[in-house]
């Protein structure tokens, strides 16, 4: 550890921050079909979609409405995407000649990329044609991210609201945030990284004969137009099978911090979003306070494992010991703990090295992060989401404390709000735990996993709070690509999207509803350091002692045994 | 449900054509005429012009009077079109041979000096193009003796083709391998086998 590395750590997570703030003034003007400074480019094609989609941008639907129509959106994306992956030897620009996908690994990554997990069970390189990552998996990127953001858009207006029944249109959010926010930004960031390196081409492949006089075939691809919206659209499946650790996705210490950036502004732009949007910006910057306190303890935490002595090389007699397996040269061991951070914490899943050879406390931490319910900041708009449901969750916990009805952003808070919250909250641990227990039960469960003992554990921990949690990294070693596994890390990632976007758009239905009461001397205020500390005691109490039976016997007891190992020597 | 189904499935077209049609299309086209080099994966020639390899991408390279670059989980090695980490977790038997023999082999040719890290360890996308200014001075003896030469010329082409942290403290100081290899051959050129 050295000054250098904490001050990149902070830099990197205090700029994606501090970026997100004009950007979420931004989204918010979007959401709220407030004009921008590029609607003279953009409404005329925003204009000719709806008429070919026979959208009337303007009808509000009630939240029946705003989730049928989401849920028969993602239908047919999945459809598409299943269809695509199967007839992949058929489809055009495949200079690779790859076969089309079986099943299950069609319907495993369908599912993926629809859910924004970007989970992948595949070698990217060795895979999939350019068509399928283009047409499919690119799309996918987009629209998967605007479906999360379209959650706090409606969840937004609900507490604005004033005894009213429409949340908005799920169209309108789901086209504006595609067309206003993602492309363009895509578009700046896509070519700025080719610029710094990043490959964007049509070939197969270059073949080159090196100075050795071997024969060396070199993958290309058209990635910077893929990696620009698998960060920003906070997805993370890259297109070559080591994400960006991969020089051509992630060429330098300077691509490294942008990338990173891109990781977590966006999730940040959403909470500001919503709090300009839902009229309570005091409210929601206490909530985006309560996560970046939280993520920058996670990104330290990381960091501090990362450097502890590594007992494969103690054992070799190396001077300085560190923890370099799976890292890269040009990062190191900061760079490498500020992404491991920001990957988990918001929910995207691309890594720039090897999560399965962290050590036992950086691994943890990375799990431990997800399971925190992916809200720091998770998802665009699907984290915002979340944590407003974590703030109702301390607002009840208060109010039971002092016996009096709850209320937050000028809402009460009743027991038909407080049971889809926990309905929301529950499926994560019941979906991760639940599937972890039965895999480890299944005849050939853990066939799957590469590594002994208590890491093997953690391998398959990991799987299903990365899937369910809608993160999509992974320890990298398990061999997630047989039917056991894409199947049930398929319903893991569906379970653990549509029923909490179900959930919150049932308490979005009954918000709206209610009556805009004024804040009286009884309420609970929700903006300073009183409720930001019972805040952080939920999320931490919620995330931490429903999983610490499993963590206890993964990443905690390998800790010890390392640190067994280490004294050996 | 059935009157949701004409516009879930006519946005969901109008979005491929535009996110995946046009918006790679688009940036493409932006990259190939403003970037033309690092779109195409910036690739290396040699002396004679012959392309050698990209500079972004790590190689095998074994002869004694060429740097060396980390130990690699990408198939044999360096394979560029299987990019992988080999994954193995802090305590797993495999990785606790694999850095022994690594040291070893470092020791064969550097029997004096700290060995760092980069070293004995794999990179995470089996391809890294760097090694760490420390593992870059291990070598120059051996380079300087193959090529018959003072190891502070070698120092000097090493040092030449060395990267600061960006602003100081943002990432590593590192030393690109193949760049370095093509500044010896075109000022130090190996003389033929016998």
């Amino acid at each position: 550890m050295n000054w250098q590395g904490w001050a990149e750590i902070a830099l990197t997570l205090g700029l994606a921050l501090a970026l997100g703030w004009p950007l979420g003034i931004f989204m918010s003007r979007v959401w709220n079909k407030e004009s921008t400074w590029l609607d003279p480019v953009l409404k005329p094609v925003e204009r000719g979609f709806y008429a070919l989609a026979g959208i009337d941008p303007n009808k509000s639907q009630g939240w029946l409405g705003y989730g049928a129509s989401l849920i028969a959106f993602n239908l047919f994306g999945f459809v598409l995407l299943y269809a695509m992956l199967r007839l992949q030897g058929i489809l055009p620009f495949n200079p690779q000649g790859f076969a089309g996908v079986s099943p299950d690994l069609a319907f495993n990554t369908a599912v993926s990329f629809v859910t924004n997990t970007n989970w992948q069970s595949y070698g990217g390189e060795t895979t999939m044609s350019h068509f399928t990552q283009m047409v499919g998996l690119t799309t996918q990127n987009f629209v998967s991210a605007a479906t999360g953001a379209a959650i706090a858009a409606a969840l937004a207006r609900a507490f604005a609201g004033n005894r009213e029944s429409g949340i908005g249109n799920f169209w309108a959010d789901l086209v504006r945030t595609t067309l206003y926010v993602l492309l363009p930004l895509s578009i700046v960031l896509a070519v700025a990284l080719i610029g710094m390196g990043v490959v964007q081409n049509f070939a197969a492949s270059v073949s080159v004969t090196t100075l050795d006089g071997a024969s060396q075939t070199i993958s290309v691809a058209p990635t910077a137009s893929q990696l620009a919206i698998k960060q920003l659209g906070i997805n993370g499946g890259g297109i070559f099978n080591v994400n960006s650790a991969h020089p051509f996705e992630n060429p330098s210490p300077l691509t490294n911090l942008i990338t990173a950036i891109a990781i977590n502004t966006l999730g940040w732009a959403a909470f500001f979003a919503f709090g300009r949007s839902a009229f309570a910006r005091k409210e929601i910057r206490a909530l985006a306070t309560a996560g970046i306190l939280i993520l920058a303890a996670g990104a330290g935490v990381i960091y501090v494992a990362e450097a502890q002595p590594a007992p494969a090389l103690v054992a070799a007699g190396i001077e300085n010991p560190i923890n370099m397996e799976g890292k890269e040269t040009r990062f190191g061991l900061a760079s490498t703990a500020a992404w491991a951070a920001q990957t988990t914490g918001a929910s995207n899943g691309s890594v720039n090295g090897m999560h399965g050879s962290l050590m036992p406390l950086g691994g943890g931490m990375s799990m431990l992060l997800m399971m925190l319910g992916e809200i720091l900041p998770g998802g665009i708009g699907s984290g915002i989401a979340i944590m407003v449901v974590m703030a109702v969750l301390s607002v009840f916990v208060a109010g039971l404390m002092v016996g009096r009805t709850p209320d937050y952003l000028g809402k009460k808070i009743e027991a038909r709000e407080i049971q889809f919250a926990m309905v929301a909250l529950l499926v994560v641990p019941l979906s991760t735990l639940g599937f972890s227990a039965l895999t480890v039960v299944w005849p050939d469960g853990l066939a799957s996993l590469f590594n002994p003992g208590a890491h093997g554990l953690s391998e398959l921990l990991y799987a299903f709070t990365s899937a369910t949690a809608n993160n999509g990294s992974a320890f990298g070693g398990i061999s997630a690509n047989v039917p056991w596994w894409n199947t049930t890390l398929g319903l893991a990632m569906l379970l653990g999207r549509f029923i909490p976007i179900v959930a919150v758009l049932a308490i979005a239905g009954s918000m709206v509803a209610k009556p805009k009461l004024a804040p009286s001397t009884g309420t609970l205020p929700t903006t300073g350091a009183l409720f930001i500390g019972l805040l952080v005691g939920v999320i931490i109490i919620l995330g931490a002692l429903q999983y610490f039976p499993a963590l206890a016997l993964g990443p905690i007891v390998e800790h010890f045994q390392v640190l067994e190992a280490v004294s050996a020597n | 449900m059935l009157n949701q189904a004409r516009p879930a499935i006519v946005s969901m077209l109008l979005f491929s054509v535009i996110l995946g049609g046009a918006y790679p299309a688009v940036v493409t086209a932006a990259g190939g005429a403003l970037f033309p080099a690092q779109a195409e994966g910036s690739l290396v020639k040699n002396a004679a012009g012959e392309v050698v390899g990209s500079k972004l991408i790590g190689q095998v390279t074994t002869g004694p009077g060429y740097l060396w670059p980390r130990p690699s989980a990408a198939g044999d090695g360096y394979n560029a079109a299987g990019s992988s980490g080999s994954n193995l977790g802090p305590l797993n038997p495999v990785l606790f041979e694999r850095v022994a023999a690594d040291a070893a082999a470092v020791r064969a040719y550097a029997p004096e000096g700290a060995i760092p890290p980069d070293a004995v360890t794999t990179s995470g996308s089996g391809l890294d193009p760097e090694i760490s200014p420390e593992f870059a001075a291990l070598q120059v003896d051996r380079i300087a003796a193959a090529r018959g030469i003072e190891p502070s010329l070698v120092e000097a082409l090493v040092a030449a083709n060395t990267e600061a942290p960006l602003l100081g403290f943002i990432g590593q100081a590192r030393v690109n391998v193949l760049m370095t290899n093509l500044a010896l051959d075109s000022a130090y050129p190996l003389q033929p086998a016998e």
